[in-house]
């Protein structure tokens, strides 16, 4: 097994997100070792890995949420250190988490709009909901987000379609480069799943966004990504494009580290 | 490729409600409120001639305008899920800080423009307390009632006295008889305006529905809601310069306590949410008139002083425990019990939620 994995395809100007070695403990637990991980422009990756493997803390990093203790990212071949999530942000890396973090109580237009909003009457920002609603119809029409009415409030939604609204305000930062998905399918039924895998493929595809998707569910990732990372014990241990590995390839080598780890274990 | 060749059409989509069924749909509790007002109306008109009189409409002014003040100056406060207790001692404090200013030798005028920055500036101390204390602003805004309550009684010595000024002054201020029905009107307008129309507004409710989102957005958290603490107390204090010059006479001893929880009450009969995130300044208004009716009218049926407030208290419970029913059979949650479901099934037939509804 070669712990930095195989570097598949081409890593260099392509890649708008690299990482070279980055590590990060919390006190003794080691929980990234040295993660090497490259993303091509309008690339989906996902990244796969038991519980505590390291994806969460990954991604954390790349939010701007943690420090590494070590280790670079690059972003379009420049080196980058976030200070903060804003900060991240400021540099188009946008994330989804699991609470979508939306505010339930306010219609899907201001939702997308949430202090970015479109005024008149100067001081007193007045909102000028109708430009409002009718760009924010604009926009989910343009991405392919299909909602009844911008009007209702997101609480009234169904999970899929307020996973989609969430995943549209993100988008709709002009400097997005990078789009973090935290389980963008957990608990979702067919058709929702269906949403919103097309609505990632269509972003990757039609946008050029790139994007990192985290899942638990295989079968999932395989519907989505162009390329699949494994991350065990704080390291990608497997790097493959979809062309060069099946889903039940990628079964087959989590099920035999798996026992190999439980061996180790029971020898020690 | 597109999302629609993906998703059939009929995906949870419910047909998009009209107009007047989107009104209904979310303005449930203010309809309730509504009917609840219109109800007791009915009520004191059939139990007594006195009632639907003009006379008694001046009367019923007199009650409500205060309660709809204070709902208003709460109404924030709570959609940020905070709450102000000591809006009503601001209440009693702030004509005495007028006595206080014109005895320092400024004229009333500005004595009074004074008392209200005061007011202001305890309003951004509640402010400051609950957001960069942390303080929970019940007990930061309790704590700040008691103290208000200890200087009023020390600086006058606890004796009544009157309030300063006269003339077209103080008739504006409370003076002419629907000069404080004029200022709850002109007030709640300003503040609909404000709460619907403005990103304040809007940032206020993004705020109290969720707090976290709401700063991942980039929105001064904490601007926001010092702000409501001050506009709160501004209001409460304006009200009691009206109310000074309104009753002719301020009394010291008076318990504001009571007048910031008819404040609340107003506002959550009205339909905004002791939790955050929900409420109106219409929705207060209107919880406004339904207790002031209770007020006014059961005095009207002569329903002696000591049974009043048992009187007051019970309708209340009573238009509450029927709000909170219609909301739940209409929510997404579903509803509960017997009684949630017989709501349901009769409120479904207006907005037509029971049957299209999407089951979580």
């Amino acid at each position: 097994m070669t712990p930095n994995g195989g570097t598949n395809g081409p890593a260099g100007v392509e890649d708008v997100l690299r990482t070279e070695q980055i590590s990060m403990s919390f006190g003794p637990v080691v929980a990234l070792r040295s993660v090497d991980l490259h993303l091509q422009r309008g690339e989906v990756l996902g990244l796969v890995g038991d519980n505590g493997a390291g994806k969460s803390t990954l991604v954390k990093i790349l939010t701007g949420l943690y420090r590494p203790d070590g280790g670079r990212i690059y972003l379009e071949g420049e080196e980058v250190r976030f200070r903060s999530v804003r900060h991240a942000r400021q540099h188009g890396i946008e994330t989804v988490f699991q609470d979508l973090a939306l505010v339930d109580e306010l219609s899907v237009y201001h939702n997308l709009f949430l202090n970015r909003e479109n005024t008149r009457g100067g001081w007193f920002r007045f909102l000028d909901n109708r430009a409002m609603r009718a760009a924010a119809r604009r926009f989910l029409d343009d991405i392919g987000v299909d909602i009844p009415s911008v009007d209702t409030p997101v609480a009234k939604l169904s999970g899929g379609q307020r996973q989609a609204i969430a995943v549209a305000r993100a988008v709709r930062q002009e400097k997005i480069k990078i789009l973090l998905l935290d389980e963008p399918l957990a608990a979702m039924g067919a058709k929702e799943k269906s949403l919103i895998i097309g609505l990632i493929k269509s972003l990757s595809k039609k946008a050029n966004i790139s994007i990192i998707v985290i899942d638990h569910n295989y079968t999932h990732l395989f519907e989505i990504c162009d390329r699949i990372n494994v991350i065990q014990r704080g390291q990608v241990t497997m790097d493959k494009s979809l062309s060069e590995i099946k889903l039940e390839e990628l079964i087959e080598f989590m099920v035999q580290s798996f026992r190999r780890e439980v061996a180790t274990g029971a020898a020690k | 490729m597109s999302l629609n060749t993906l998703a059939p059409r009929e995906v949870s989509r419910r047909i998009p409600a009209s107009g007047i069924r989107r009104l209904i749909g979310q303005h449930l509790s203010e309809l309730v409120s509504i009917l609840v007002a219109v109800a007791l109306a009915i009520f004191f008109t059939s139990q007594s001639p006195n009632f639907f009189t003009s006379d008694n409409a001046l009367v019923l002014s007199q009650f409500i305008a205060p309660f709809a003040i204070f709902a208003l100056a709460e109404v924030p406060v709570l959609i940020l899920g905070e709450i102000d207790l000591s809006v009503g001692q601001m209440y009693i404090v702030s004509p005495f800080f007028v006595t206080y200013w014109n005895n320092a030798g400024v004229p009333v005028w500005p004595s009074i423009v004074l008392a209200l920055l005061v007011c202001c500036g305890l309003g951004l101390i509640n402010g400051l307390v609950t957001v960069k204390l942390r303080v929970p602003s019940f007990i930061a805004t309790l704590g700040m009632a008691f103290a208000l309550r200890g200087i009023v009684l020390i600086y006058s010595n606890g004796a009544p006295t009157n309030p300063i000024g006269s003339g077209m002054l103080v008739n504006i201020l409370g003076g002419w008889s629907w000069s404080e029905a004029f200022w709850a009107l002109g007030l709640a307008a300003m503040l609909h305006v404000m709460l619907r129309g403005t990103t304040f507004g809007l940032h206020i409710v993004a705020v109290g529905g969720n707090t976290e989102s709401a700063r991942e957005s980039g929105i001064g958290v904490d601007y926001i809601k010092i702000w409501c603490f001050v506009l709160c107390a501004l209001l409460g204090g304006l009200m009691g310069i009206l109310d000074g010059y309104h009753l002719g006479s301020l009394d010291p001893a008076t318990d504001g306590l009571t007048f910031t929880f008819y404040g609340v009450t107003s506002a959550v009969i009205g339909g905004t949410a002791l939790t955050g995130g929900r409420g109106t300044m219409v929705g207060a208004c209107i919880g406004a008139c339904v207790l002031g009716m209770i007020k006014d009218g059961f005095l009207i049926l002569g329903t002696s002083s000591f049974a009043l407030d048992l009187v007051t208290g019970l309708t209340i419970l009573l238009a509450m425990i029927l709000n909170v029913q219609i909301e739940r059979a209409t929510s997404m949650r579903g509803p509960r019990g017997s009684f949630g479901q017989a709501v349901s099934l009769v409120f479904s037939i207006f907005t037509r939620r029971g049957k299209g509804r999407v089951r979580p």
